[in-house]
C-alpha cells in the first residue's frame, strides 16, 4: 500500500465528494428551507448531463456544453417550481415524495423517448484530456477541474449565505419561514429563486459528470440516494454541513472500495475477503450514516434553531 | 366500480383475442431499460428479425411475442416470468436476462417445465449438476469467452494480469473461467458493485499494481465508463486490455476511437465471416439501421432454433418434454450465424470462441478477428450434468 496510491485515492474521494456537494447543496436548501422533498433533483442532474452532451456534440466546445447545462437547469428548474413544486409546499411530505417520484419516472421516460435507451457520449476537449504526473502517478487533469469547480462553488455559496442579504433571508428562512414571511419578505419569490439555484447546481454536476460517465436515462437515480445520505449526515438545511458531509462520504466510499478488501485479506482467507470486502464497501456510507445519526441525530452541522 | 369492471372485461377480451390469433406464444424477458437496456433491446431485435424473416411464423405456426422488462432486477424478472408462464401460459420463454435474473427465474421455470432459452446468460448452476432438460443457454456457458481469453493470455505470455469484474455471480464466474487456463500470476482481482459508474478507485489500483495485462468483464454502460476513464487516465495503450462482454456491438458505437486496441473474447461479432453471418448482418442493418451486436446474433439464432424445433414437432408444442427434446436436437440442425453449433448434454452450446480487437478503420473503428484460441469448445461443467 504505497503512499502515492493513497494520495491518488484521496483525490478520487475528493473529486467524488465535490460532485456530491454540487447535488447536495441545492437539495439541502430546498429541503431545509422549504421543507420540500425533491426526489426529482436527480432528474435535474440528468437534464444537465443531456444538455451538455447535446450541446457538446453540436459545437465541440466544453464551455458551451457547461453553459447549455446551466441554462437547461435554470429553465427546467424554474418550470418545475412553477408548475409542480410551488403547488406542493403546503402539503404533506408524503405528497412531495409521491409527486416527485412520479416526476422522476416522467423525466426518465422522456429521456428514453428522445434519446433512446443507449447511453450517449460527450468527449473531452483536447486541452483537458491529458493527465497530470503526480509522484509517479498519472491523474486525469479533467478530474482536477471537477475538484476546482466544486471548491469554487462551495466558496461562492459560503459567501452568498454569510455575506449577502439574500443569504441572510435564506438562513432566516431555514430557522423560521413563517417569521420571515411575516416580516414582509416575498417568500414565494425566495423559494422560486432557491429552487432554481439548486436546479442549476444539479445541472452543473450533471455537466461535469457527463464526460466521465455515460449519459443515459435514469443516471440520476443512484446518485440521488447517496446525495440524500449526504444531507442527512450533514444536517438538513445546512450548506456547510452538506459540504463537509459530501467530502466525508466521497472519501469514505472511495477508501472503502479500494482498501476494505485488502484489509480483510490481512485477517481472513483471500476468497472470503474477496467476497465480503466489496459487499461491505458498498454498505459503508450507510454504516457511516447510522453512526453519525446515533451520535448526532440532527446531523453533523444542523441549521441552527430549526424547529424540530 | 362498474367502470373499473368494464375496463377489466375489455382488457381480458383484448388479451383473449390477442392470444387466440397465435398458435405459438413466446414470452420474452430481458433488461430493456437502464444501463443494460441496449443489451436487452439487441436480443429482442435479433429475435424479432428472425421471426419477421420467417413471415411471423415459427415452425409454420403463427407466433405472438409478449415482451417484459426485467429491469436487471431478479425480483422483477421473476414476476415477469411468473406472469408469462402462469397467466399468459406461454409455450416458450426466451431471454431470461443477466445471470442473477436467470437464477431467480430458474426454479419457477424448472417447476413449470416450460421450455426456456436464455439469450444472454449461461450460469454455472444450470450447466453442472443443476442442469435441467427444459433450460437452454443460447449464448454459451458464462465461462466460455473468458476461458478462451485465459488461453490467449497464456499464448501471449502475460506474466501478471489484473482482473476486474462486477460483484455478482457472473462476475465471479468470468474471472474463475479466465484463471482456469491461465498459468501466470494474478496481480489482483477487484469486484466493484454491479452498475457502478465511476472507476477512479479501481483505476488507481491498476496503476499502482503495474500489471502486464488487464482482464475485464464490465457489461453495458459499466464498460463504456471504464474504457473512457482508462483512456482519460492515460492507461489505455500502455496496458493490454482483454475483455469479455464489454467492448462489443452495443458499446463500440459510444466508445469509438477510445476503445482502439482493446481485445474482446466472444463467440460472435459482426466481424465474423460466413454466409449466415453475412446474411444476418445485411438484414439487421437494413431493418434497424445499425450493426448487430453478439446479443442480436444470439436473439436471431434463438428464433431460427425455435423455428426448426417447432417444425420437427409439426407445430404441436403441447408436450413440454418432447418440445425440449426437439429444441436440443434442433441445436445441431438450424443454421447458426456462428457457424458450427450444437447443444452439449447439459443444454449449453459447443462452439468456437474468438478473440477480436478494436482497430482503426478510416475515421471510425471496427472489430477485427485476431485469434481463435479454442474450437468446438465444451464448457467445464457438462460432466457433472446427469442429462443425456
Amino acid at each position: 500500500m504505497s503512499l502515492t496510491l493513497f494520495i491518488a485515492q484521496l483525490l478520487n474521494g475528493l473529486q467524488f465528494g465535490v460532485l456530491l456537494f454540487l447535488l447536495a447543496a441545492g437539495l439541502t436548501l430546498v429541503f431545509g428551507i422549504m421543507s420540500f422533498i425533491n426526489l426529482a433533483h436527480g432528474s435535474l442532474y440528468m437534464v444537465g448531463a443531456y444538455a451538455a452532451a447535446v450541446a457538446g456534440a453540436k459545437t465541440g466546445s466544453f464551455a458551451v456544453a457547461v453553459a447549455a447545462a446551466l441554462i437547461a437547469g435554470v429553465a427546467v428548474g424554474a418550470l418545475l417550481e412553477r408548475l409542480a413544486a410551488s403547488r406542493l409546499y403546503r402539503r404533506d411530505h408524503l405528497d412531495h415524495v409521491l409527486a416527485t417520484f412520479g416526476l422522476v419516472m416522467f423525466f426518465n421516460e422522456l429521456a428514453r423517448m428522445i434519446w433512446g435507451p443507449q447511453p450517449i457520449f460527450i468527449s473531452l476537449p483536447e486541452s483537458l484530456s491529458g493527465t497530470v504526473a503526480l509522484l509517479g502517478f498519472s491523474y486525469p487533469s479533467y478530474r482536477f477541474l471537477i475538484i476546482a469547480t466544486g471548491l469554487a462553488v462551495a466558496m461562492a455559496s459560503q459567501w452568498l449565505i454569510r455575506r449577502t442579504r439574500w443569504g441572510m433571508l435564506i438562513r432566516a428562512g431555514s430557522s423560521n419561514p413563517d417569521m420571515v414571511s411575516t416580516l414582509g419578505v416575498n417568500i414565494g419569490l425566495l423559494n422560486a429563486g432557491l429552487f432554481t439555484l439548486g436546479a442549476a447546481l444539479a445541472a452543473l454536476a450533471g455537466a461535469m459528470a457527463a464526460p466521465i460517465l455515460s449519459v443515459q436515462s435514469g443516471m440520476g437515480d443512484g446518485v440521488l440516494i447517496t446525495t440524500l445520505v449526504v444531507i442527512v449526515i450533514g444536517g438538513i438545511g445546512s450548506v456547510a454541513g452538506a459540504f463537509c458531509a459530501s467530502l466525508l462520504v466521497g472519501v469514505v466510499d472511495t477508501m472503502g472500495r479500494s482498501y476494505l478488501t485488502l484489509l480483510l485479506r490481512e485477517v481472513a482467507d483471500r476468497d472470503v475477503a474477496n467476497a465480503a470486502g466489496p459487499a461491505l464497501a458498498s454498505m459503508l456510507v450507510y454504516l457511516l450514516m447510522a453512526i453519525v445519526l446515533a451520535w448526532r441525530p440532527q446531523g453533523l452541522f444542523p441549521a441552527t434553531g430549526r424547529p424540530s | 366500480m362498474k367502470k373499473i369492471h368494464s375496463v377489466l372485461v375489455a382488457a381480458a377480451c383484448g388479451l383473449w383475442i390477442g392470444a387466440a390469433h397465435a398458435d405459438i406464444k413466446v414470452g420474452f424477458t430481458a433488461p430493456l431499460s437502464g444501463p443494460a437496456g441496449a443489451i436487452g433491446q439487441d436480443q429482442y431485435d435479433g429475435f424479432m428479425l428472425a421471426i419477421e424473416r420467417l413471415q411471423g411464423r415459427l415452425g409454420g405456426q403463427s407466433a405472438a411475442v409478449l415482451k417484459e422488462d426485467d429491469q436487471l432486477k431478479p425480483e422483477v424478472g421473476l414476476q415477469a416470468a411468473r406472469k408469462l408462464i402462469e397467466k399468459e401460459k406461454v409455450d416458450v420463454l426466451v431471454g431470461l436476462g443477466y445471470t442473477n435474473v436467470f437464477m431467480a427465474m430458474a426454479p419457477l421455470v424448472t417447476q413449470s417445465g416450460v421450455v426456456a432459452i436464455g439469450t444472454n446468460a449461461g450460469p454455472q448452476a444450470v450447466a453442472g449438476a443443476g442442469c435441467k432438460a427444459n433450460i437452454f443457454a443460447m449464448t454459451g456457458q458464462n465461462d466460455g469467452p473468458s476461458e478462451a481469453m485465459g488461453m490467449y493470455a497464456q499464448q501471449k505470455r502475460y506474466d501478471r494480469t489484473f482482473l476486474l469484474a462486477p460483484n455478482y455471480q457472473a462476475g465471479k464466474e468470468m474471472l474463475a473461467g479466465f484463471k482456469r487456463h491461465y498459468k501466470g500470476s494474478v496481480a489482483d482481482e477487484v469486484y466493484p458493485p454491479l452498475n457502478q459508474s465511476d472507476f477512479s478507485a479501481e483505476i488507481a489500483q491498476i496503476q499502482a499494481a503495474r500489471p502486464d495485462a488487464l482482464f475485464i468483464f464490465l457489461p453495458g454502460g459499466m464498460g463504456i465508463n471504464f474504457i473512457k476513464q482508462m483512456k482519460q487516465a492515460g492507461l489505455l495503450g500502455r496496458v493490454p486490455v482483454m475483455s469479455v462482454f464489454t467492448v462489443d456491438g452495443t458499446t463500440l458505437p459510444a466508445l469509438k476511437q477510445q476503445a482502439e486496441g482493446v481485445l474482446a473474447g466472444a463467440m460472435w461479432d459482426a466481424a465474423s465471416d460466413g454466409k449466415e453471418a453475412a446474411e444476418f448482418k445485411q438484414a439487421f442493418a437494413a431493418r434497424y439501421k445499425r450493426i448487430p451486436s453478439l446479443y442480436a446474433a444470439v436473439g436471431y439464432d434463438a428464433g431460427n432454433l425455435l423455428n426448426v424445433a417447432i417444425a420437427r414437432l409439426n407445430g404441436n408444442v403441447s408436450d413440454k418434454v418432447a418440445f425440449a427434446a426437439a429444441v436440443k436436437a434442433a441445436g445441431s440442425e438450424f443454421r447458426s450465424v456462428r457457424g458450427a453449433f450444437r447443444f452439449n448434454t447439459n443444454n449449453m452450446p459447443v462452439q468456437d470462441y474468438h478473440v477480436y480487437q478494436v482497430v482503426k478503420a478510416g475515421t471510425d473503428v471496427t472489430m477485427a478477428q485476431v485469434a481463435t484460441p479454442v474450437k468446438a469448445h465444451p464448457d467445464s461443467y457438462h460432466a457433472q450434468c446427469s442429462l443425456k
